[in-house]
C-alpha cells in the first residue's frame, strides 16, 4: 500500500509538469488551430532562463524568495520568447494553410533546440537547488510512503498556476475575449476584439506556464540540457490530446493520467514482463489509443469541423 | 529516373573508390616531420566531461614529450575530433582521423559504446588505437589492434561486490542500471555475478536509459525490496539525479557505482545527496606517491582543476604510446602494434601498466567514498592472480551485438 501511494505521488508530481506544458498546447490549439511544435522548447527555455537568473544574480543556496524572484524572471523571458515566436514566425504564415503553420512550427523547434546546441553545448548543466532537497530528508506520511518538500512546491505552485489561468480566462475580460477569438477568429474581429493581441498574450501566458514548469522541474531534478523539452515537448502535447485538445480541464487530467501511467509503469511493469525502459513508449500507446477510440479526448466535445 | 539514379550510383562508386585510393596511400607515417596521433572523444555531448578531462591529460603528456625533445626528435602533434558522445559519430570521425590525417595511432574513447563503434575503423584500416579508459572487455576483442591502458568491467564490478559484501557487509543489493549503455550493462551483470557468488542475494534490478530525468518509480521499487545497498553503475549525468531523487524517497542505503561518476558536474548535480556513496576508480588524487602528486601538481597548474581519473588515463595512454613508438624505432603500423602489445610494467600515474594477451591492463582499482565534495580514498582492491584476465570472456548481454559488424 505504501509503494502504490508512494508511485501515486511520483505520478503527480511528474503529472503536474505536464500539466503545467500541455496547458500552453491547448490554449494556442484552442484559439489558432495550430500544435505549437515549439512549445517543448519554450519549457526548456524557460529552464534555461532561469538557470541563467540565478547564475548572474549569484542565487544558490536554499531559499525560497530565490525561486521565486527565479521563477516569476523565468515567466517574463519565456512570456516574451512566446510572442517573439508568435510575431515573426506564426502570424507571417497565419493567411496560408494550416500545414504552412505546422511546419513552421516544427523549423522553430528545431532552429531553437540546434541554437543552444551550437552555443552552449549539450552538456546538462546543474540548476541551483532552491528547496534544500539535496540535504533535507523528506516527510514520512504512513509505513515507508514520504513526500519531499520539492515534490509539495511542485504540486502546490501548479495548481495555483491553474486555478490563475482558470480566472483568467473565465473571470477577465481578456478572458472573454480569448474565448471569443477560439469561438471564431473573424467574428471577434467584427467585434472590435483586437485578435493579433489577444494570439500574441495567449502565447505570453502559455510559455511563461511551461516556463515555470521548467523551473519546478529542476527542483526536483536539477539536470537541465538542450534537448530537454523534446520528449517532455511530446508527452505534454499527448496529454493535451488525452484530455481534448483545446480544452483546458482536460489539459490538466490529461498531463496528471499521463504522469501516472509512466511511473506506474516503471514501478509495476515488471511484473507483467513490461521493462522500466517502456516508460516512453507508454505516453504514445496512449496518444494511438486516444486518436483510434475518443479522437476528441476525454473532455472535448465531440462537435462537427466547421467548414 | 532511372537513369538519375544509375548516374548517382556511379558517382558513389566514384567517391567510394577515391576514398580507398588515398587510404592505401597513406598510414605509413614517414620517418621525419610530427608524429600525427588522432584523439576523439566528447567534447559537447551528454558526457562532455570525459571527453574534456582526458583532452586535457593526452596533451600535457604530449607536451611533456615534445618539451623533452621529442621521440627521436620528432614531436607529436595531436588531432583532436569531437564525437558529441555518439556512437555513429565516433565511428564517422575516426574514418576522417585515419584517412585525410593519417595519424599513426589513435587514443580514444571513454564511453565504452563509442569505442565499440570506433574500433572496427581503427582495425579495418590497421591502426593502433589506444583506448585510455573504456572498461566494457568486449572493445578490446574487436582485433589485434586495439589496446586499452585502464582494467575492465568483470574487474571492476568485482571490486564493488567484493567491497559491499566484505567491507560494508551487505547482503542485500538492488541494481539500477542504464538500459542501452554497452559500459553499465557489462559492470550489472559482472557485479550480479559476484556479489551472489560471495553469498549476497540481488533484491531488485531496475533500468533507466540516458537522458531520462525520473527516476522515482525505479527508486520506489527499490526502496520497496529494502537493500542494504544500491549499485548504479550509470555515468555522472543520471547519477547526480539519482542520488538526489534517491535522498527524497527517503533511502538511506549509500549508493555504489564505478569510474563514470567521476567527473565534476556530479557535484553539481548530487550536491550533499551523494556523501556516503561509494565508487570504484583509477586512481586517487589522494595517493601519497611522489609521481602521483607531481602530476597532480602540474595538472592543476595547468588547468586549475584537480585530474579526474580520465585525464590521468588519457596521460597514461599517450605516455605508453609515446614509449611504444620509441621501443619499436617507427611508427609503421605493424611494428607498432606490436610494440604496444609488448608494453610491461609501464610506470603510468594509475599503476605499473602491463598488457596482457588480451591487450588488456592490468592493475588494481581503488575504492572511493564520497564526501562533501570530494573523492575520499578508501581502500585498494587488487586483481587475484590474473583473475582480471581469466574473466575477459564476455559475459552474456554484456555486449551489444549490433555495434560490433560480423
Amino acid at each position: 500500500m505504501d509503494t502504490f501511494v508512494q508511485q501515486l505521488i511520483n505520478g503527480l508530481n511528474i503529472g503536474a509538469i505536464y500539466a503545467l506544458i500541455a496547458l500552453g498546447y491547448t490554449m494556442v490549439y484552442g484559439i489558432l488551430r495550430l500544435i505549437n511544435f515549439a512549445h517543448g522548447d519554450v519549457y526548456m527555455v524557460g529552464a534555461f532562463a532561469g538557470f541563467y537568473i540565478a547564475l548572474s544574480f549569484g542565487l544558490a543556496g536554499p531559499s525560497f524568495l530565490s525561486l521565486t524572484l527565479v521563477l516569476v524572471g523565468a515567466m517574463l523571458i519565456a512570456a516574451a520568447v512566446g510572442m517573439v515566436i508568435e510575431r515573426f514566425a506564426y502570424r507571417p504564415v497565419r493567411k496560408y494553410s494550416r500545414m504552412t503553420t505546422l511546419i513552421m512550427a516544427i523549423g522553430v523547434s528545431l532552429l531553437i533546440e540546434n541554437l543552444f546546441v551550437a552555443r552552449i553545448g549539450a552538456a546538462p548543466r546543474a540548476f541551483p537547488d532552491f528547496l534544500g532537497s539535496q540535504s533535507q530528508p523528506p516527510y514520512h506520511l504512513f509505513g515507508n510512503a514520504a513526500i519531499s518538500k520539492a515534490q509539495i512546491v511542485i504540486f502546490l505552485l501548479s495548481i495555483a498556476l491553474m486555478l490563475l489561468l482558470q480566472w483568467i480566462v473565465f473571470k477577465t475580460k481578456v478572458g472573454i475575449a480569448m474565448r471569443a477569438v477560439s469561438f471564431n477568429l473573424n467574428s471577434a474581429k467584427l467585434m472590435g476584439i483586437n485578435t493579433d493581441a489577444i494570439i500574441s498574450l495567449t502565447f505570453a501566458i502559455g510559455s511563461s506556464l511551461a516556463a515555470a514548469g521548467g523551473v519546478l522541474t529542476a527542483q526536483y531534478n536539477p539536470n537541465i540540457d538542450p534537448l530537454m523539452g523534446i520528449l517532455t515537448g511530446l508527452k505534454a502535447f499527448v496529454a493535451a490530446v488525452l484530455g481534448g485538445i483545446g480544452n483546458i480541464p482536460g489539459a490538466v487530467l490529461g498531463g496528471l493520467l499521463i504522469g501516472i501511467a509512466e511511473t506506474f509503469v516503471v514501478g509495476y511493469g515488471q511484473h507483467i514482463g513490461i521493462a522500466s525502459t517502456y516508460r516512453d513508449a507508454v505516453a504514445f500507446a496512449i496518444l494511438i489509443l486516444v486518436l483510434l477510440l475518443r479522437p476528441s479526448g476525454l473532455l472535448g466535445a465531440t462537435v462537427q469541423e466547421k467548414v | 529516373m532511372k537513369r538519375t539514379l544509375l548516374a548517382l550510383l556511379m558517382i558513389t562508386t566514384l567517391f567510394v573508390s577515391f576514398a580507398c585510393e588515398r587510404r592505401g596511400a597513406g598510414n605509413s607515417g614517414g620517418t621525419a616531420g610530427p608524429i600525427a596521433v588522432g584523439y576523439y572523444g566528447d567534447l559537447s555531448g551528454r558526457t562532455s566531461s570525459f571527453g574534456q578531462s582526458t583532452k586535457n591529460g593526452v596533451e600535457m603528456a604530449a607536451d611533456e614529450i615534445n618539451k623533452a625533445g621529442g621521440i627521436d626528435g620528432r614531436t607529436i602533434q595531436i588531432i583532436t575530433e569531437d564525437d558529441q558522445g555518439e556512437p555513429n559519430k565516433a565511428a564517422t570521425v575516426v574514418t576522417k582521423l585515419i584517412n585525410q590525417d593519417k595519424v599513426i595511432a589513435l587514443l580514444g574513447e571513454v564511453a565504452s559504446s563509442n569505442s565499440l563503434a570506433a574500433a572496427p575503423k581503427a582495425q579495418g584500416s590497421k591502426v593502433p588505437m589506444i583506448s585510455p579508459s573504456s572498461t566494457n572487455p568486449a572493445v578490446t576483442q574487436v582485433g589485434d589492434y586495439i589496446f586499452r591502458v585502464c582494467f575492465i568491467d568483470p574487474f571492476q564490478g568485482e571490486v564493488m561486490a567484493k567491497f559491499s559484501a566484505n567491507n560494508l557487509k551487505a547482503k542485500r543489493a538492488a541494481i539500477l542500471y542504464d538500459f542501452n549503455s554497452d559500459y553499465s550493462r557489462g559492470l550489472y551483470q559482472f557485479f550480479k555475478r559476484s556479489f551472489t557468488q560471495l553469498g549476497g542475494q540481488i533484491v531488485s534490478e531496475q533500468s533507466y536509459t540516458q537522458g531520462d530525468r525520473d527516476f522515482s518509480g525505479q527508486l520506489t521499487a527499490i526502496r520497496s525490496s529494502n537493500p542494504e545497498v544500491i549499485y548504479v553503475p550509470g555515468y555522472y549525468g543520471e547519477v547526480g539525479v539519482i542520488a538526489n531523487q534517491t535522498k527524497q524517497l527517503g533511502i538511506k542505503a549509500p549508493l555504489l557505482g564505478g569510474d563514470g561518476w567521476d567527473a565534476p558536474q556530479l557535484w553539481q548535480l548530487g550536491g550533499a545527496s551523494l556523501n556516503g556513496d561509494y565508487i570504484s576508480n583509477h586512481y586517487s588524487v589522494d595517493d601519497p606517491s611522489p609521481a602521483i602528486q607531481k602530476f597532480v601538481a602540474d595538472y592543476k597548474g595547468r588547468y586549475n582543476i584537480l585530474p579526474d581519473a580520465l585525464a590521468a588515463l588519457g596521460y597514461d595512454s599517450m605516455k605508453v604510446l609515446a614509449d611504444a613508438i620509441k621501443r619499436a624505432g617507427t611508427t609503421e603500423n605493424v611494428k607498432l602494434r606490436d610494440a604496444i602489445a609488448q608494453t610491461k610494467n609501464f610506470p603510468g600515474v594509475t599503476g605499473q601498466i602491463t598488457i596482457d594477451g588480451d591487450r588488456n591492463a592490468v592493475k588494481p582499482a581503488v575504492v572511493l567514498k564520497l564526501q562533501d565534495g570530494k573523492f575520499v580514498y578508501e581502500t585498494t582492491i587488487a586483481p587475484e592472480g590474473s583473475a582480471a584476465t581469466r574473466l575477459s570472456t564476455p559475459v552474456k548481454g554484456a555486449t551489444l551485438g549490433s555495434v560490433i559488424p560480423q
